[in-house]
């Protein structure tokens, strides 16, 4: 008997391999720990302990920490998808898809939109989190459904860079460590967490040529005027050209490997 | 238009940097053969095999899968086998079914398709008992049962099968020829690497030599041990006095070197049937002999004799 096949497109390529990234993560429920646990922890942890300190209460430190911990958790859930790509090229299970009639660069779109489904999870439990802690942004639900997209966006726009870096480096365990390091470095020297003006000199000039300022800077106008700011347009835009320059990089250097 | 050959190579190179690790190799593989390649490590029989599967880009040379250009025709050229790599190439995080299933929709069969043939492999392969727990509770033949699966999903009419039992127990292993001898029954086209010999005499027709690169030797197995040599005979004389008489008696019915070790002689028989007259003539002389062994040689002989080797 012949078994009937035809050729999948792109598509259905991708959608099956976007499942067998979600069935991976759910069967190994510590892939969450970034997306789900990680914004809980951070959000409580600095509420609690830092808001007395810099805004003299949990509740007036919420406006400034909630989008610093949203962004904080796009960049980290993004730096996964460089060491998960590492680890699927060094595997043999990545010679079986090169040897099968599939679009090419299934793997690649597959893993990239996983991870979208990876940063919606993350960006909502940070959101959800500050609600609960009594997180209440004047711009009203709408607005904050839209900063959340446009984290969503940059988180994903950047998973690209990740990915570059996944396939540049030689060991997963590469990957990992010099992604923390930017994460950390990215994340906290910038208005994350403190106000720019308590900073020293030198590290002022570090946290104003720091991307992540303006993303946060951005999503905190959003939510504070209750509408779509130059700023925004900007990060839109750049999250953009960091899209339009990486992503056929990496797509390139993928199907070099 | 004549059948095209399952295989076609012509003049595959590969070089790593300075060193050339395939050079100007070329060979055929007939439909519904067992083609072994042999080598000892580091001959580049993975690296040829990832040049056949389209894994590697060549620097020189054509593969051609039943007529079809892997180069140009790639993705064709896919879809007509099925490869086992030499570490199982599953998915270690998700099921043996889910493994089934996705490799299944990936090749391009439709969703009902994908699970009518995911039921079939399972019991196929014996694995419907674990067939949703996670793999890393997997044995390493489970393991290979099921990779060997995954390849057999479409019934490609050719397999590669990178040293599909290194590091399996003889059950497992006996289990794999089998399953191995039932593809060739069903008309598959198997090309193996090896690094056993037994192996390649157990289950391969022709079988490839091939040492730093390029092609030593080539031919049925029988044919490659007939160009080692003749068959070796030893055996003891039972009383030391008669040694030199046995030995004199030798050398009037073979040519070559008669060795001798205390009462122990052996020579090389250019024809099995010299055996008999040699016997024969011993018994005659009241020669009384013991310890008698006849060795013929084995795809041992002919990988020592032909190859090498990078140590």
């Amino acid at each position: 008997m012949d078994i009937q096949t035809h050729q999948g497109t792109l598509l259905t390529n991708t959608a099956t391999m976007a499942y067998r990234n979600l069935l991976k993560t759910v069967h190994n429920p510590d892939r969450f720990m970034d997306v789900i646990v990680q914004p809980v922890m951070f959000m409580l942890l600095f509420g609690y302990l830092f808001g007395g300190a810099i805004a003299g209460g949990v509740h007036a430190y919420l406006p400034t920490i909630v989008p610093g911990i949203l962004i904080q958790t796009m960049l980290s859930a993004a730096s996964g998808s460089g060491s998960q790509i590492r680890e699927d090229l060094d595997s043999g299970v990545f010679d079986r898809f090169k040897s099968l009639p599939m679009a090419h660069i299934a793997p690649l779109a597959g893993q990239l939109f996983a991870d979208s489904l990876r940063l919606l999870l993350a960006a909502v439990t940070s959101l959800a989190t500050g609600y609960v802690m009594g997180w209440r942004p004047v711009a009203g639900f709408g607005w904050v459904v839209v900063s959340g997209l446009l984290a969503i966006f940059m988180g994903w726009a950047l998973s690209w860079l990740f990915v570059l870096l996944g396939l540049l480096a030689k060991r997963a365990a590469t990957v990992q460590s010099f992604s923390m390091i930017m994460m950390m470095v990215l994340s906290f020297v910038s208005n994350a967490f403190v106000p720019l003006s308590s900073l020293s000199k030198p590290l002022r000039f570090i946290a104003d040529l720091n991307p992540v300022t303006y993303v946060i800077t951005a999503i905190r106008q959003i939510l504070a005027t209750g509408s779509w700011t130059p700023e925004a347009l900007w990060v839109l835009v750049i999250g953009m050209a960091v899209v339009v320059i990486f992503a056929p990089i990496a797509v390139w250097m993928y199907d070099r490997n | 238009m004549p059948e095209s050959q399952a295989i076609e190579v012509s003049h595959l190179t590969k070089k790593f940097g300075q060193q050339t690790v395939v050079n100007d190799l070329s060979f055929t593989v007939h439909r519904g053969e067992v083609f072994g390649l042999l080598g000892p490590n580091g001959a580049g029989k993975t690296t040829t095999l990832r040049m056949l599967t389209t894994l590697l880009k060549a620097n020189a040379g054509q593969v051609k899968i039943f007529g079809h250009d892997t180069v140009k025709e790639g993705r064709l050229a896919r879809s007509l086998f099925g490869v086992t790599g030499q570490y199982a190439s599953i998915d270690e995080d998700i099921s043996a079914r889910e493994n089934l299933m996705i490799f299944s929709r990936l090749n391009g069969l439709s969703r009902a398709t994908s699970k009518q043939r995911t039921a079939e492999l399972l019991k196929e392969f014996s694995l419907e008992h674990s067939a949703d727990q996670a793999l890393k509770n997997f044995s390493g033949g489970m393991r290979r049962r099921l990779d060997l699966a995954v390849s057999l999903i479409t019934r490609p009419a050719l397999v590669f099968l990178d040293e599909p039992t290194t590091g399996l127990d003889p059950r497992t292993r006996n289990q794999m020829w089998a399953t191995i001898r039932q593809l060739v029954q069903q008309g598959s086209t198997i090309v193996l690497t090896t690094q056993y010999l037994e192996e390649a005499d157990q289950l391969a027709d022709r079988v490839a030599v091939i040492d730093h690169g390029r092609l030593v030797t080539m031919g049925t197995p029988a044919e490659l041990k007939q160009q080692v040599g003749g068959t070796d005979l030893t055996f003891t004389v039972r009383r030391a006095q008669q040694v030199t008489q046995a030995v004199k008696l030798l050398a009037t019915h073979v040519t070559g070197k008669i060795h001798t070790a205390g009462q122990q002689l052996s020579l090389r028989l250019s024809q099995i049937n010299q055996l008999a007259q040699i016997l024969d003539a011993l018994a005659h002389a009241g020669i009384e002999v013991s310890q008698l062994s006849v060795h013929e040689p084995s795809l041992d002989d002919v990988f020592m004799k032909s190859t090498v080797g990078l140590n």
